[in-house]
């Protein structure tokens, strides 16, 4: 569509400005104010310029976390996106079952973070929990709270419950917009079931693909709730992300600086993942 | 629809399901069954853990005081969004890309980022422990997420009926309520869903803003962990009872889901 060029349309942006401005800019500004300061109270502190910046570049607790949380969402995205396209693409088109299947699949995604942790908490205790208790009669040892495999595959596990359906339904949502005409054609063509897949069904899920890649890495890089009420960043820092070693530094600790100037870089990381997705997913609309 | 897909699905689903219904099954009952040993339903079944939430203000106010700030913000959100989302679908100003684009960017900002700065500029004005403070905060993920699907469902409604309206002599204002939010009424029921949704599910900025008038019941649900160990039974049915106003609304929007999920853009 061709828009018409109206300056006059700020007026109508200014609220959702201002009041996200309000949110957004005096916090991250606080938090820039932090990262170049040693605070020690209200009225002790000392301009430090980029001393919290070199001193975390070379922190290995950050590091490691930093490494940890890029696995957990490489992980995320390589099990969930393949997933959630097979489902979307099992899931029939009309008629009860179709309602039936979007409102169970929507329901994990409608659950309070920490519910969620604390659903997985029960049901993979060893003693009253189903998954816990059925694993270890079969004869498997498993306890998320000691064991670091066991631990890592819990969370992997809980994300997949929590977010697949998100993926499955943008796909799902993507698959119903292909008119009829285009698998007639392919009937006719006889194209065997990959090649409608490949050359009718993906290419028309690309958009919707993009977003869901797009939330799913944003909010699995961000993570924090969930594993903190399932296994509390343990055991030891097995499963301690980046948002809790943060969130542990700067209220357990008091260590503002260091963590306020990684809490920046983290921010960075995540705005430059997502600027290239954005880029592709705007030129994607173009191109339609 | 052949056997091999509905295997999947249906696998998928128990996968889905089994885990709620040990959560469901466990809040009816009684926590010396739930730590006697294993059973697949409540031999004794019991209504005590829900008895606790239903007659202790400080548990069932929990729920009020949640349900109250995510109204209170789907309505902000709306009502901030609306205008904004018309102007990015008919207009092109100055910045208008780039302000997109800072908009989404607060999508992604890192909560755990924001908490100490939220709590002290929320105290120094005054709003600590409110129900707008809360209302506010999660304005930061759901202003933008509103606009960016809004616009996506303005976009496609065409732009003559526009052009007809005004020619018709309607004002903006005028246009804008009786003719255009009509037209796009199942986006602004999507995205009505999604701003309750992202902040229902929020913990962390909640809890940080409230103590005791508006503390929502995600952060009343910790107090089950108490010295003589941790109340299963209570922590079960709390449980319970925060999926169920979620459910309850995707039952409203169920039949918009699917064209919602594609946030208005295919």
């Amino acid at each position: 569509m061709n828009k018409i060029v109206n300056n006059k349309a700020w007026w109508l942006v200014l609220p959702v400005f201002l009041l996200v401005a309000f949110s957004a800019i005096l916090p991250m500004m606080t938090v820039v104010n932090y990262s170049v300061q040693d605070i020690f109270d209200q009225s002790t502190r000392f301009f430090v310029g980029t001393d919290w910046y070199k001193q975390v570049l070379r922190d290995p607790r950050l590091h490691d976390s930093l490494g940890r949380q890029f696995i957990f969402s490489a992980c995320v995205l390589l099990i969930e996106i393949p997933l959630g396209i097979a489902i979307a693409l099992t899931m029939p088109t009309k008629g009860r079952w179709a309602s039936f299947c979007l409102i169970v699949m929507a329901i994990p995604l409608l659950i309070p973070w920490n519910v969620v942790g604390t659903i997985w908490q029960i049901f993979g205790r060893a003693d009253i929990g189903l998954l816990g208790w059925t694993l270890n009669k079969l004869g498997l040892s498993y306890n998320y709270a000691s064991n670091t495999m066991d631990a890592w595959v819990t969370v992997l596990v809980m994300d997949v419950w929590h977010w697949t359906s998100l993926v499955a339904l943008l796909c799902y949502s993507g698959l119903r917009a292909i008119p009829d005409v285009y698998y007639q054609a392919a009937r006719i063509d006889r194209a065997s079931s990959w090649a409608v897949f490949r050359y009718i069904q993906l290419p028309k899920m690309k958009s919707v693909l993009l977003i869901a890649v797009m939330l799913r890495f944003m909010d699995s890089f961000m993570i924090y709730t969930e594993p903190f009420v399932l296994t509390g960043g343990g055991p030891g820092n097995a499963t301690t992300f980046l948002s809790q070693t943060l969130t542990k530094m700067a209220v357990g600790q008091f260590d503002l600086g260091p963590a306020a100037a990684f809490s920046l870089v983290y921010f960075l990381i995540i705005l430059l993942v997502s600027w290239v997705f954005y880029t592709a997913m705007t030129h994607s609309d173009k191109n339609r | 629809m052949n056997l091999r897909k509905l295997v999947v699905l249906v696998l998928y689903v128990v996968f889905l399901l089994v885990p709620i219904y040990w959560l469901l099954n466990m809040s009816f009952k009684s926590n010396t069954e739930i730590l006697g040993g294993l059973s697949l339903w409540p031999h004794e079944f019991t209504l005590r853990n829900y008895r606790v939430i239903f007659t202790d203000p400080s548990w069932y106010e929990g729920y009020l005081n949640s349900l109250y700030y995510v109204c209170l913000n789907t309505l902000i959100s709306l009502t901030v969004a609306l205008p904004a989302a018309y102007a990015f679908s008919r207009y092109r100003f100055l910045g208008d890309k780039h302000l997109f684009f800072w908009l989404l960017t607060n999508r992604m900002a890192p909560p755990a980022v924001f908490l100490l700065p939220f709590f002290q500029l929320y105290s120094s004005i005054g709003l600590f422990d409110t129900h707008i403070a809360v209302a506010l905060a999660h304005c930061l993920f759901n202003v933008p997420l509103a606009v960016w699907i809004l616009e996506g469902f303005m976009s496609g409604v065409p732009k003559e009926i526009d052009e007809t309206a005004y020619i018709d002599g309607y004002s903006f204002p005028k246009f804008f309520v009786k003719i255009f939010i009509p037209l796009i009424g199942s986006g602004i029921g999507v995205t009505a869903f999604f701003c309750f949704m992202f902040s229902w599910v929020e913990l962390l900025l909640a809890r940080t803003l409230t103590s005791v008038n508006a503390k929502p019941i995600v952060a009343v649900m910790t107090r089950t962990v108490s010295a003589s160990g941790i109340d299963w039974g209570v922590l079960a049915a709390a449980g319970v009872l925060t999926i169920l106003p979620g459910m309850l609304v995707i039952w409203f929007v169920r039949n918009h889901v699917a064209k919602g999920f594609a946030l208005g853009r295919v």
